[in-house]
């Protein structure tokens, strides 16, 4: 876990002072809302349907107890008593007030947190593995870049007034759970054959109105070499990226229009000339970085205890929720927990106050006082104790956070649409609940296996839509809420774009279009094989065909 | 307009010409980059000091063979969320060595004062009214820089790692 | 008809700057969280008038984007048309207990 020192510590501090007196000369009338809105959204507050929204930012994921009880405290004293996390890790509140917002960032920075560029014409959040330092397939743990770059991107000032928003993410294991190649930047770590480790670069990826999968810009960058190389693609980008039109201002685009052999060489010469400067990360900083992360005091696994043992088999909810939420973690002993927060009822993200305080209790007893925050909207507690899997799987049962689900059809990602977002043409929650009720049944989520649907409440996808092997958008068609799905996306590292399957559905149509595409699935899949395998072999023909028939030529 | 040079209002020396107004015969005269190309002979012939302005659009590149000649370079910010003249700023300094005067023109807000010293502007035409106070401010704020720029500012990685 | 007839009922809405609190104008030129058949707009005229008074309270830093919405009005209960503003002026479906009082009552969407 990163800790500032007093240099961190005083930039949040000295940015705190510096929002204050934004919001008291904004307030006083001293400087126009147009002046003033890109400084608040540098401090992630929008102004949205109801009231502000702040979105918090949770570097690569990461908390503290500590952390969370003060996301508790704040969402009790300052918005209404809940929190929403989010598909890049960080956590929203829906009702500050503006005047009040440099008070909470003020108690944030106490706890070494922020909202600092969460949103704005800049870097977005870092965002990783919420398995790193965990995950049995890990080539190095990914935290260790994002706080690298976390810090070379906060307040840079070359780069705080890009062409549009610009937002990357790591993954430390070719298993990639961070979706990185639906990122402007991915970095995908490898190791050579020699044994050293360096980065794959991918450039251009991104989810939004136009869709695409990033391509590798390089195939291996040495480490020494990754500040230098990311300030030339950004210098290219800030200075050729559209500025012309808001849609077509990512670097995607950039991509798309130059190719990326061009763009290739207009980075490399840029980044030629400024490789040997003081971007050259000293070998001693890495270090101090990477001690940070250092794995936590492991014990020693007892003499026998292999995986196995765990389950109980005459308490078979607990045996699901080994088998679905817990994956395999690459000390002996141990093992790595997901706590679903997309339980029958809940709005997906979402938890409230009095949750935060005892997920944060429980993260204390049962792994080292941290936790993480998924780009799915679930928690992780990455450290536990196979023999403790019992006894966290019984507070969390009384906290409702175990719902066997994970990757299931109800472990749903949802963006917060037309109920809180200005953006949104359709209301997204109240789909995904409809949707987790229907297959409630347990057992025959655990029949249909793995898939991930995807709600987006506009064509922006911060529900990741595009992503889902079965994706959702909502659309406004005259005033009502309608609903196009689309098939096959999936963000992992054969990542592909989901295929609009025909016209949108109505909101009461959309729970049976989705009873009858897993109908479907369920008719042609061959043994062993996933929703996504299955779409993947046969394509989008009897899906359609089954939601789309053709009308009856016999009829008059 | 204004004009902030260290932190305070200063005299301009400087005049803008625009493109479609005769050259005055002496004085320091700030043209735009076309004119500057079509003229260059008889500017540089003219024997007194000359700037260029680039839009948001142009490039350090587009004068880098001229800089030896150039006694101050404009930038604009047609708007200040067009942050491609910080990236040109940090090029004419760092990539090109130029010495002379890197002057912010355009919408130039005290809000970004600091990004606009660090990427090497030491010039800035402001608002009426923006003066002195709002400079010490915007500038004084923020003591800590995580990343080297073009100013001398210590980067947060090389002050934990002074040897 | 009337020319007031044929126009589509109207208020102004915007964002209260201080706290982001989504409010209407009134007839006083005052804003409420509440729409209020005084700020309801039947005429051109009025339209233009209202339109100058939002935009003066935007200058003077009370209130953010003020824009007009349709509305109806049943002798006296305003509510808005479409969906979207009626969850401006009520607070998120997923979330009843969070609408607001003072809009509220027994109004639903």
């Amino acid at each position: 876990m990163y800790r500032y020192d007093e240099l961190d510590q005083r930039l949040v501090d000295e940015r705190v002072e510096q929002f204050r007196d934004q919001v008291a000369r904004r307030l006083a009338g001293e400087i126009t809302e147009d002046e003033f809105k890109p400084l608040r959204l540098m401090n992630g507050l929008y102004l949205q349907l109801h009231a502000y929204m702040l979105r918090i930012g949770i570097p690569y994921g990461m908390l503290t107890s500590t952390q969370l009880r003060t996301l508790a405290e704040i969402s009790r004293k300052y918005d209404r008593g809940y929190g929403h996390f989010t598909t890049r890790q960080c956590l929203q509140l829906n009702w500050p007030k503006l005047e009040e917002t440099p008070d909470i960032l003020a108690q944030l920075a106490k706890v070494q947190m922020h909202a600092i560029q969460t949103s704005g014409n800049s870097f977005r959040n870092v965002t990783a593995d919420q398995y790193a330092g965990a995950a049995a397939d890990e080539i190095e743990d990914s935290r260790i870049w994002a706080e690298i770059i976390r810090q070379w991107s906060t307040l840079h000032p070359e780069f705080s007034f890009l062409p549009r928003k610009f937002k990357i993410a790591v993954t430390g294991s070719p298993h990639d759970r961070a979706a990185v190649r639906f990122h402007d930047i991915g970095i995908v770590l490898h190791k050579a054959p020699d044994g050293e480790i360096g980065f794959e670069i991918l450039i251009g990826g991104g989810l939004g109105r136009t869709p695409m999968i990033g391509q590798t810009l390089r195939k291996f960058l040495p480490k020494k070499h990754l500040l230098s190389y990311l300030e030339a693609m950004l210098r290219i980008y800030n200075l050729m990226g559209r500025r012309d039109n808001k849609y077509k201002a990512r670097i995607k685009i950039l991509v798309f229009e130059l190719g990326i052999d061009e763009l290739q060489k207009l980075i490399e010469d840029e980044w030629n000339e400024i490789k040997d400067g003081p971007l050259a990360l000293p070998q001693a900083e890495i270090d101090r970085i990477t001690e940070q992360f250092a794995a936590p005091p492991f014990q020693a696994p007892a003499p026998a205890s292999p995986g196995t043992q765990v389950r109980k088999l005459d308490n078979p909810a607990f045996d699901d929720w080994v088998r679905v939420n817990v994956a395999e973690h690459k000390q002996p002993g141990y093992a790595i927990v997901n706590l679903s927060l997309k339980g029958l009822g809940r709005v997906p993200g979402d938890l409230t106050a009095a949750e935060m305080d005892s997920v944060a209790d429980l993260s204390d007893q049962f792994s080292f006082g941290e936790l993480r925050v998924t780009h799915e909207q679930n928690l992780v507690f990455a450290h536990v104790l196979e023999a403790d899997l019992l006894p966290l799987w019984q507070s969390l049962s009384s906290l409702e956070l175990t719902t066997p689900n994970l990757n299931m059809i109800s472990d749903i990602i949802c963006c917060p649409g037309l109920d809180y977002c200005s953006l949104a043409n359709a209301r997204s929650i109240p789909v995904a609940g409809r949707i987790s009720t229907r297959f409630q049944d347990l057992k025959r989520q655990h029949d249909i296996g793995e898939l991930r649907l995807k709600i987006s409440g506009c064509i922006n996808a911060c529900g990741h839509h595009h992503a889902g092997h079965i994706g959702i958008l909502g659309v406004d068609r005259s005033g009502e809420e309608y609903y196009q799905i689309t098939l096959g996306g999936d963000a992992g590292e054969n990542a592909s774009i989901g295929k609009v399957i025909g016209p949108a559905f109505s909101s009461d149509d959309v729970i049976d279009a989705v009873e009858t595409i897993v109908a479907t699935y369920l008719e042609i899949r061959e043994p062993g094989e996933t929703f996504l395998a299955s779409y993947r072999r046969i394509g989008e023909k009897p899906f359609k065909e089954r939601l789309y028939p053709e009308p009856n030529h016999a009829a008059a | 307009m204004p004009l902030l040079k260290g932190g305070k209002p200063v005299n301009d020396p400087w005049v803008h010409v625009a493109d479609e107004v005769a050259i005055p015969a002496t004085g320091a005269v700030i043209v735009g980059l076309k004119r500057w190309r079509r003229e260059r002979e008889s500017l540089l012939k003219r024997g007194h000091p000359v700037g260029v302005r680039l839009k948001s659009n142009h490039t350090a590149g587009d004068v880098a063979d001229d800089l030896d000649h150039l006694g101050v370079i404009a930038l604009a910010f047609p708007v200040f969320t067009d942050g491609r003249a910080y990236s040109n700023a940090r090029r004419l300094r760092e990539r090109h060595g130029y010495q002379g005067e890197v002057r912010a023109i355009g919408n130039v807000l005290a809000d970004q004062y600091l990004f606009m010293q660090r990427c090497g502007f030491d010039a800035f035409e402001v608002r009426e009214g923006d003066g002195e106070k709002g400079w010490d401010k915007a500038t004084g704020m923020i003591s800590v820089f995580y990343q080297p720029a073009a100013d001398d500012q210590q980067s947060v990685a090389s002050l934990r790692h002074r040897d | 008809m009337t020319e007031e007839e044929q126009v589509a009922l109207k208020i102004f809405t915007a964002n209260r700057l201080s706290d982001g609190i989504v409010v209407f104008l009134c007839g006083d030129g005052s804003w409420t969280e509440a729409p209020d058949a005084s700020g309801v707009i039947g005429s051109t005229d009025m339209e233009t008038r209202m339109k100058a008074v939002a935009d003066a309270a935007e200058e003077a830093a009370i209130v953010v984007g003020p824009y007009p919405i349709e509305v109806s009005n049943e002798g006296g209960d305003v509510r808005p048309l479409s969906l979207r503003e009626s969850i401006r002026a009520y607070g998120p479906t997923t979330h009843p207990e969070f609408a607001k009082q003072s809009a509220v009552a027994n109004k639903g969407y």
